[in-house]
């Protein structure tokens, strides 16, 4: 009797044993080299550098989230990016963390250039050279390389510089999701009165 | 003949295009009011040309081309430039975009054109150049500049020409009642393209619900010596999809992401051969098209020739709109067309049909009921795409799966929508889906680039913080070895070399003294602006002054000592 | 003011849910014929039954869902489920099988999963399968069939006979009279005979199978209309009925004392029921036209399976129940290559 339970022991043991070396031997062999961690994550945050997270820039947040902070506080990335961490990391996506500031439309700096002395805090401040000018000269904002993140407008002396949401025009205006609601008919004519009903 | 292949799914939604069939083509009314999209067409919006106040006669251009791919725009009528700014435009978004306005005059009065007399002797590059300076631009949908797609002999070989009268979508008959009347104007505009392409054959895809303008075209090709087919097709929406028409006339299929080009094939509407024909042979530019203005909401539904700005509200007066029956406005076709909020928007070069709907003809849409998975939208989709599997994708957020399904290979043409039993609207989900994929890889890209950059000014940074350390510690290094310089020289007795060196030792000295007579001045100043103020501190700056006092003398000591008073 | 953007195309075929269901009810109406002829009234009061219960449980779960219910309830999706199962279940059954019936397929199988379109088992069928496992003797007594003109065998029950069988308990009268079992299941103790000795050995049986073969007929032709109008398509009923054609028929071309002759599995149970009205369900069965096909194949595969070697007598509602199953699987592997692309997404690699 005691013999036979022996045998399943030794026997189970050496099939653990044997499995186990496989095992160990696959997971060296046969390992998939990803991407850094670190690399993914960064390219996941939008690259604002705006340092809102406590971090002095995009890449140090993503080496801080590699090692363990959390996901929530990047601002400019809003619940998409947090979305798209939670699901690269496989961790639940929990909402934005309002301590490091909440998400806010996509907005570019804008220098009011009558008011501009010349001082260049700004061009400092800028994380992406994305401002133009020199002492005593005029700054302008390049707008198409603005990322939005607020960071020159904090040095500026004399507060000439605004944050103002990107128009809509033709070229960027996106297409709105379908209204699903049942009881909302639509029609060309009388649009506004639905709306009305709709949004009272 | 040559075979006619087939494509998979269409559908047959009523024709309704006997109504504006009636009547000859007519000339609409000039407008008080022209107003001209500086983008017409695919590519960069136009250059104004002109200012406001000045005053352009018919045909002269207000706008230059930007970029290699864009379209110039010219006055369709004489008048005056009141006005470059923001107006509503044609688009689906029912937003603003700038245009440039013309108050006409009601003269009509032309500009001199230049007609090319003989267009085989002359070079091509300059053939081409001048349709693109005439603003040609596809009249067919989308508005592609036609210069460029002349240019595609240049990098591609071209051995087929189709040209697009499939006129697919019900209520258009603009291309119908073109190639009725005027066959031989689009006959003329194909063998330009021809000499131009130089392709191995030509076909013209036609609907077979068009027997007019099919026995037109064939009379006016007896007299031509070009190889050309007229292809009869049979009536499906969307025959006359240019992936679709292709596949239909040659049995190829347009790889994705390719343009036709890339297999030999160029697709030209046949209204753009008719106004390739005008801009050649008369020099006109492209200030006219024809305008379908047809549904039950007009009294007199048929074919206009429409100078190109004029605002729908005149052509729906001129067509003698009744607006209590006028439900719907759509500019194009009731599948692929935009419902237009705004009777104040211009026709534009893209403009082929105008339908005012009743509410009996375009009832509004029901409300969607879940989707039931019939797969009638699977069967009727030209693209073979999943029609309902996209529209789970883009109603769950599940872009980068919508992307994988071939998202962007929906052209859009509705007949999903058309079919589905549940009134689910997918072309716009899809749409939707679209410009949120578009939206976030721009961002993607955005992001991407800021990251290079913000790279680049860290690099550039800890390289000027480097070269900054480097040269600080070059300095120090050569003030160290000054000091070390000195103490030598003061070590061993002071034994001045030549005048010189004692001239600038002189100088050095009355500088230092001057510098401490002007710090001792200020220490003054400053105890005397305290005392007046009575701050706090005023010991300190006392002894200071003490201190500066000492100093000054000091160093005025040491230059009279090397003798600095006396020279 | 946000503008509502109006999406092309701005018209769309007169085509709806409702109308799709109106059509499979007026495509039902053969059967229902066929089965009152030979069966009695029971089916049609299992019907008003069904068609009861289903709206009130419909009008229930969308109450407790919070949906809106006139607009829920005018779909008649609730409607065709409870027709199917009416018409599926012993005409002369107790009223609660369809009561449970009823619930089953709609609260069960098609709200608890999210209501229409959403439900991975086609809900009369699920409802079917569960009342024959859980009411085996209920679920298989059909009366005998009205015997054709001249024949004194058996009356038919008249309406008000049906009626107390279907409310009283069913011992009120003396149902065995009147009931007994199905041809499939003679077919399945029937030892070393052939099918045609079988037949020929009683009467009733060889009436029977002539009133199953009529309501075969019957469901045909429904499926015919349907596949005429364009409501569905040929490909998921012809590969079911040719799959179980080609197998019936080499099995009984090499061993015709063991196995029942093809025409038999075609003309009696639920074949034709299954292939036109329950495999061609688009909300729980395969999408494109080839997954059609392949879960048709599929469908007649097991049908023939469980028949010959299974417990049960039929096997529609559970071949059909395991090919539910399968059927996002079958999506995935026959999707149709798009324009322009050398191959189709599913062979790329692409998942769901």
């Amino acid at each position: 009797m005691m013999s036979s339970i022996l045998i399943a022991v030794v026997v189970l043991l050496a099939l653990a044993s044997v499995f186990g070396i496989i095992l160990g031997f696959a997971a060296v062999r046969f390992r998939v080299e990803g991407d850094p961690i670190v690399e993914q994550i960064d390219a996941l945050l939008p690259q604002t550098q705006c340092g809102q997270c406590g971090y002095p820039g995009c890449k140090p947040y993503a080496q801080a989230i590699a090692d363990g902070d959390s996901i929530n506080k990047c601002p400019p990335g809003g619940q998409n990016t947090i979305d798209a961490l939670a699901d690269l990391l496989d961790l639940e996506a929990i909402p934005l963390d309002a301590e490091h500031g909440e998400e806010k439309p996509k907005t570019v700096a804008y220098i009011r250039e009558d008011e501009c002395i010349g001082c260049t805090k700004c061009i400092q401040a800028c994380p992406v050279d994305a401002i133009l000018g020199a002492a005593k000269q005029m700054h302008t904002v390049i707008v198409s390389e603005c990322t939005g993140c607020d960071l020159c407008v904090e040095p500026c002396p004399v507060d000439c510089i605004d944050m103002i949401p990107l128009p809509v025009t033709p070229a960027n205006w996106k297409w709105p999701a379908p209204v699903s609601d049942p009881s909302l008919i639509l029609t060309d004519r009388g649009r506004g009165q639905l709306l009305q009903g709709a949004s009272q | 003949m040559s075979r006619i292949f087939s494509f998979h799914g269409g559908i047959h939604p009523p024709e309704n295009k006997k109504q504006s069939l009636g009547a000859n083509i007519r000339l609409a009314p000039i407008p008080a009011q022209l107003i001209l999209p500086l983008q017409q067409h695919i590519g960069k919006a136009a250059l104004p040309c002109v200012a406001i106040g000045e005053r352009v006669l018919k045909g002269q251009k207000i706008a230059e081309a930007n970029g290699r791919i864009s379209s110039s725009l010219h006055a369709p009528s004489s008048g005056v430039i009141t006005y470059i700014g923001p107006q509503p435009v044609p688009h689906a978004s029912g937003l603003e975009s700038d245009c440039i306005v013309i108050d006409t005059d009601g003269l009509d009065e032309w500009s001199t054109l230049s007609p090319i007399a003989d267009y085989l002797s002359m070079n091509k590059m300059d053939l081409i150049n001048h349709i693109r300076d005439l603003g040609i631009a596809g009249l067919g949908g989308a508005g592609f500049p036609t210069d460029v797609k002349l240019h595609l002999g240049d990098d591609h070989i071209i051995n087929t020409l189709i040209i697009n009268a499939a006129e697919c979508e019900p209520y258009i008959t603009a291309d119908d009642a073109l190639m009725r009347e005027r066959s031989d104007e689009i006959l003329a505009g194909i063998e330009i393209i021809a000499h131009l392409l130089k392709p191995s054959h030509i076909l013209i895809g036609i609907e077979d619900n068009k027997p007019q303008a099919i026995k037109a075209l064939d009379q006016a090709l007896r007299a031509s010596t070009l190889n050309i087919d007229i292809c009869v097709v049979p009536t499906k929406y969307p025959s006359g999809g240019e992936k679709q028409l292709i596949q239909l006339l040659t049995g190829i299929e347009v790889p994705s992401g390719s343009i036709p080009a890339d297999i030999g094939i160029v697709c030209q509407n046949v209204g753009t051969t008719a106004a390739i024909y005008r801009a050649v042979f008369k020099g006109e530019p492209l200030i006219s098209r024809v305008v379908t203005l047809t549904g039950y909401a007009l009294g007199h539904r048929q074919n206009y020739e429409v100078l190109i700005g004029t605002p729908f509200t005149t052509l729906l007066e001129a067509a003698e709109v009744n607006r209590t029956t006028l439900f719907r406005l759509v500019m194009g076709g009731p599948m692929m067309g935009i419902g237009v909020n705004d009777e104040r928007i211009p026709v534009i070069k893209t403009t082929n049909c105008i339908i005012a709907a009743t509410e009996d003809e375009m009832p509004p849409a029901l409300p969607a009921q879940p989707c039931i998975r019939c797969g009638m939208c699977e069967q009727v989709c030209p693209a073979s795409l999943l029609p309902q599997q996209l529209f789970w994708f883009a109603q769950g957020r599940e872009f980068d799966k919508a992307k994988q399904h071939n998202l962007f290979d929906c052209i859009e043409c509705g007949a999903c929508a058309y079919v589905c039993p549940s009134n689910i609207p997918l072309v716009q989900h899809y749409r939707f889906a679209k410009s949120e994929i578009r939206t976030e890889e721009f961002e993607q890209q955005k992001a991407s680039h800021a990251r290079i950059r913000f790279e680049a000014r860290q690099a550039r940074l800890e390289r000027e913080a480097a070269e900054k350390e480097l040269r600080r510690k070059e300095r120090a290094e050569a003030a160290a070895k000054q000091q070390a310089e000195r103490k030598l020289a003061e070590a061993t007795p002071k034994e001045l070399n030549s005048d010189e060196e004692k001239a600038a030792q002189i100088k050095q000295l009355k500088t230092a003294a001057s510098v401490a007579r002007t710090k001792l001045k200020k220490a003054n100043d400053a105890l005397k602006n305290a005392r007046e103020k009575g701050l706090e501190g005023i010991d300190k700056l006392e002894t200071t002054i003490l201190l500066l006092e000492q100093k000054a003398n000091e160093a005025q000591q040491a230059w009279i000592d090397a003798g600095g008073e006396q020279s | 003011m946000a503008l509502i953007h109006l999406s092309s195309p701005h018209v769309s075929k007169a085509n709806s849910t409702a109308r799709v269901m109106r059509l499979v009810l007026v495509a039902m109406l053969p059967a229902l014929l066929a089965l009152t002829f030979f069966f009695g009234w029971g089916s049609l009061i299992h019907i008003f039954l069904a068609c009861t219960f289903a709206l009130i449980f419909e009008a229930f779960a969308l109450y407790l869902r919070q949906r809106s219910l006139r607009f829920f309830l005018s779909d008649g999706s609730a409607l065709v489920t409870a027709v199917l199962l009416a018409l599926a279940i012993p005409p002369m059954a107790p009223w609660w099988i369809t009561a449970v019936g009823m619930f089953s397929a709609i609260v069960i199988a098609k709200h608890l999963y999210g209501g229409l379109g959403q439900n991975p088992f086609n809900p009369a069928m699920v409802a079917y399968a569960l009342l024959l496992i859980s009411f085996p003797i209920e679920m298989t007594q059909w009366n005998a069939p009205f015997v054709l003109l001249g024949d004194s065998w058996q009356a038919l029950p008249s309406f008000s006979q049906t009626l107390a069988i279907i409310f009283n308990s069913p011992q009120a009268l003396s149902l065995d009279a009147f009931t007994g079992a199905t041809p499939l299941e003679v077919l399945k103790h029937k030892g070393s005979l052939t099918t045609e000795e079988i037949w020929r050995s009683s009467d009733v049986l060889s009436q029977a199978v002539f009133a199953w073969y009529g309501v075969s007929a019957a469901w045909l032709m429904g499926g015919i209309f349907l596949i005429y109008r364009k409501i569905m398509t040929w490909h998921a009923p012809l590969s079911m009925l040719v799959t179980l054609f080609i197998l019936a028929s080499l099995f009984y071309g090499g061993d015709p004392s063991n196995f029942a002759d093809p025409f038999v599995h075609l003309g009696v149970g639920a074949t034709m029921m299954g292939a036109f009205f329950i495999a061609t369900d688009p909300v729980s069965g395969a999408t494109s036209n080839k997954g059609k096909i392949v879960f048709g194949i599929g469908l007649g595969i097991l049908i023939y399976v469980i028949r010959t070697w299974g417990n049960y007598p039929d096997a529609v509602a559970f071949a059909v129940l395991l090919m539910n199953l399968s059927a996002p699987f079958i999506d995935q592997y026959t999707q149709p290559r798009s324009y322009g692309h050398k191959q189709s997404t599913s062979t790329r690699g692409g998942s769901r």
